[in-house]
């Protein structure tokens, strides 16, 4: 499993580019998440793909080649802070209800919705975290989930920005349409 | 000053420096050939959109500036699409305009509405649609600024009705391109340079990759140099023909299915592979486990996306091929492969020996004297635009380029169909240049119908059409692989040269050797287009050939005398 980090243009269109080029090049992507960023003409994305790293290069360099994609890095080498988040819905009666409500403390989970014969869970936190909270739901019925998918962030000082804006560029015109 | 959406994409195209678009008419961009005819731009009305496409295409390669196909909405587009995805695979700069349904249909299933955007997304490498008016100028100057830029390549720009039909304020200062921006990669670094010249300076056995990229970034001068400073014997990609002199004695010849026996099994033997501005295709590697093993890789590219994709290289140098030759040019110190050429001469001479030109002539009419005959008329100078399959590897063998841009054909794709349109194109870019399409009989069926746009346009072209009766490459492999079961190759053709007199065409009918210098030299004398339809020997087969999978130097080689095995009535 390979994590991608991209900025692209906020724009109509633009995961539909990123899809069709995983797409294309025959690599499965387990999670896809876009938001925008702190500037609202970039969105960032990231990007949890089935692939080893020769196919993450690949997709990687590719992704670039986009003009709506302004950066893509592979980062599942470095130090990573990785959050997902599910809403699990959990059949509960009066009697398992107890049990239930001290599994949820041990996995710091929470309950965000209450009826009388179920409750949803909200949980957050790495992949692994919320796949054994599901595992011990399972006994009491899951009867519905939804997950957000992988954002990944690097520690520290291993900063990832987009690229600054650039003026714009007639010299980029003139030496494109030059004839050589 | 206030312009139509349509006034402002002809007065945009001008002002880029477009002289032809070659397109076909209908109702969604029916408001830009109106202001088409008010412009000084010349229009080539083509046959069928795919001819367009492919005419823009042949346009963008001659030139080495950008080439403008326009078709209408729904299936004036979606006729495109072999040619869009032609041009994506040889990495040409085409630009291709098509009408879209006005703004407010979109997605009803307006009459002719087609999702042209979401079709060619996978083979272009940049599409957009437009349904402002004013939004036309800037979008037709990126889309010539993403066509031509880096590794060049096809942008589609879908254009609504009523965005062409709408006014808006035309200022040429306030439109310039406004691309995102994009990190700037310095992927080699120091090191990597370094590793390169050090390969570089310790190889013995060294050879020369050249591709279609060392045209494209116009790094003729900047590679001979660099040949000459390593004394590296040089062996050529099909698209790469022309970038170095074939009269060159460094210059091997082509690799790869149907390269020479020399050209590939140098490879094989080399200690260090210097690759630029290709892409180890599997036409040209065949099996990878058993491609160049004793051989280090060099790998100077553009494209970061083709580093390591098909061969594990030791040294990466992705740039522009003219500024990675000029560095690393001063840095070669060792040249002395001397031994290494002789050796690779002494297989040439093994193989020149079963070379069908050296055979007498028994008034059998074989492709290969064709193309070597039109090679010597020509004196290796003229455009040379052929079409894909067994023709187009004999052009490649038997015509020796010295120029660049002088051999215009679909590597990539294998697109059959491409050459008579491409060479129209071709001819445009290079009005005073002789042009000669070189096409099969199967893949001249497939677009013939632009006879009637040469002559609609007055051009003079000159076509010979390798006539053996067969769709001959896909023949050979059923002869090879499929035990002779030729099912769905034999073909059945118009008589060519009547129909060329249908068309207004002067067409003429070859069929002994002895004929054919003369009836070239008579094509080339004619100020007008000639037809020339050359029947070949049927049966005959490109030599030698790599069986698709198999290692390269597993070379099914010429056959001793070829005469007897391939001449119909022996």
């Amino acid at each position: 499993m390979q994590t991608l980090v991209a900025y692209v243009e906020n724009k109509p269109g633009v995961l539909n580019r990123v899809s069709s080029l995983a797409r294309r090049l025959a690599i499965n992507i387990d999670s896809l998440t876009v938001g925008p960023t702190e500037n609202e003409e970039i969105a960032r994305m990231t990007i949890v793909a089935h692939t080893d790293e020769r196919g993450a290069h690949r997709l990687e360099a590719s992704l670039e080649k986009l003009v709506d994609v302004l950066l893509a890095e592979n980062i599942s080498t470095r130090a990573l802070l990785e959050r997902d988040l599910a809403l699990i819905k959990v059949s509960a009666d009066q009697q398992n209800r107890p049990h239930l409500m001290e599994l949820i403390k041990v996995f710091r989970a929470r309950v965000v919705d209450v009826a009388p014969e179920s409750l949803i869970i909200e949980v957050s936190g790495t992949v692994d975290k919320i796949d054994g909270l599901l595992e011990v739901l399972r006994p009491f019925g899951v009867l519905e989930m939804a997950r957000t998918g992988r954002i990944s962030m690097t520690r520290g000082s291993d900063l990832l920005q987009p690229p600054a804006p650039e003026p714009e560029d007639s010299a980029l015109e003139a030496t494109a349409t030059k004839v050589k | 000053m206030k312009l139509t959406g349509a006034e402002i994409l002809c007065e945009a195209l001008t002002r880029l420096g477009v002289r032809e678009i070659f397109g076909y008419p209908g109702g969604a961009i029916l408001p830009v050939y109106d202001a088409l005819g008010k412009s000084k731009l010349h229009h080539i009305l083509v046959r069928h959109e795919q001819g367009a496409t492919h005419m823009a295409d042949g346009y963008a390669r001659a030139s080495g500036g950008v080439g403008v196909a326009m078709a209408t909405s729904g299936p004036g587009a979606t006729n495109m699409v072999t040619g869009i995805a032609t041009a994506m695979l040889d990495s040409s700069p085409v630009v291709c305009i098509t009408g879209q349904v006005s703004s407010k249909v979109i997605g009803s299933d307006a009459f002719q509405e087609v999702d042209i955007t979401g079709i060619t997304m996978p083979i272009t490498k940049h599409n957009v649609v437009v349904s402002r008016a004013e939004d036309i100028a800037r979008t037709i100057r990126e889309a010539f600024v993403i066509a031509k830029s880096g590794r060049p390549g096809p942008v589609l720009v879908d254009i609504t009705k009523d965005a062409q039909q709408a006014s808006a304020e035309f200022d040429w200062d306030s439109c310039a391109p406004k691309l995102p921006p994009k990190r700037i990669r310095h992927n080699h670094d120091q090191a990597e340079f370094d590793r390169a010249v050090e390969l570089l300076n310790t190889a013995k056995r060294p050879v020369i990759l050249a591709g279609h990229g060392i045209m494209v970034s116009g790094a003729m001068r900047a590679f001979e140099e660099f040949v000459r400073a390593g004394n590296y014997p040089v062996a050529m990609t099909l698209l790469g023909i022309g970038c170095f002199p074939a009269k060159d004695p460094l210059n091997l010849g082509m690799m790869g299915m149907h390269g020479e026996a020399w050209v590939n099994n140098a490879i094989q033997e080399a200690d260090l592979l210097i690759a630029v501005g290709m892409r180890f295709d599997d036409r040209v590697t065949g099996d990878l486990r058993t491609y160049a093993k004793s051989a280090r890789k060099i790998h100077i590219e553009i494209d970061r996306a083709e580093i390591n994709k098909n061969v594990k290289v030791d040294a990466a140098l992705v740039g522009d091929a003219l500024e990675v030759l000029e560095r690393l040019t001063p840095h070669i110190k060792s040249r002395d492969h001397a031994a290494w050429i002789r050796y690779i001469n002494q297989l040439k001479g093994d193989s020149a020996v079963r070379d069908i030109q050296s055979l007498p002539d028994t008034g059998h009419l074989y492709a290969a004297h064709v193309i070597n005959d039109l090679w010597k008329e020509t004196h290796g100078e003229a455009i040379v635009v052929t079409d894909v399959g067994q023709h187009q590897m004999w052009e490649a063998q038997y015509y020796h380029h010295n120029r660049p841009r002088t051999l215009i054909t679909s590597g990539g794709l294998g697109t059959m169909g491409f050459a008579l349109p491409a060479a129209i194109g071709a001819k445009f870019a290079k009005p005073d240049s002789e042009v000669w399409v070189v096409v099969g009989d199967g893949g001249f069926q497939m677009t013939m119908s632009e006879l009637a746009t040469i002559v609609q346009e007055k051009i003079n072209l000159k076509i010979a059409i390798i006539n053996n009766g067969y769709l001959g490459m896909v023949r050979q492999w059923q002869e090879f692989f499929y035990d002779k079961r030729y099912v769905a190759t034999p073909l059945v053709a118009p008589d060519f040269a009547a129909l060329a007199n249908a068309f207004g065409i002067r067409g003429e009918r070859i069929t002994t050797r002895a004929e054919s210098i003369s009836a070239i030299r008579a094509a080339r004398e004619a100020n007008e287009t000639v037809l020339l339809d050359f029947r070949v020997e049927q049966e005959d087969s490109v030599y030698p050939m790599v069986p698709a999978g198999s290692a390269l130097h597993d070379m099914i080689r010429r056959p001793q005398s070829p005469l007897v095995e391939t001449a119909s009535d022996t």
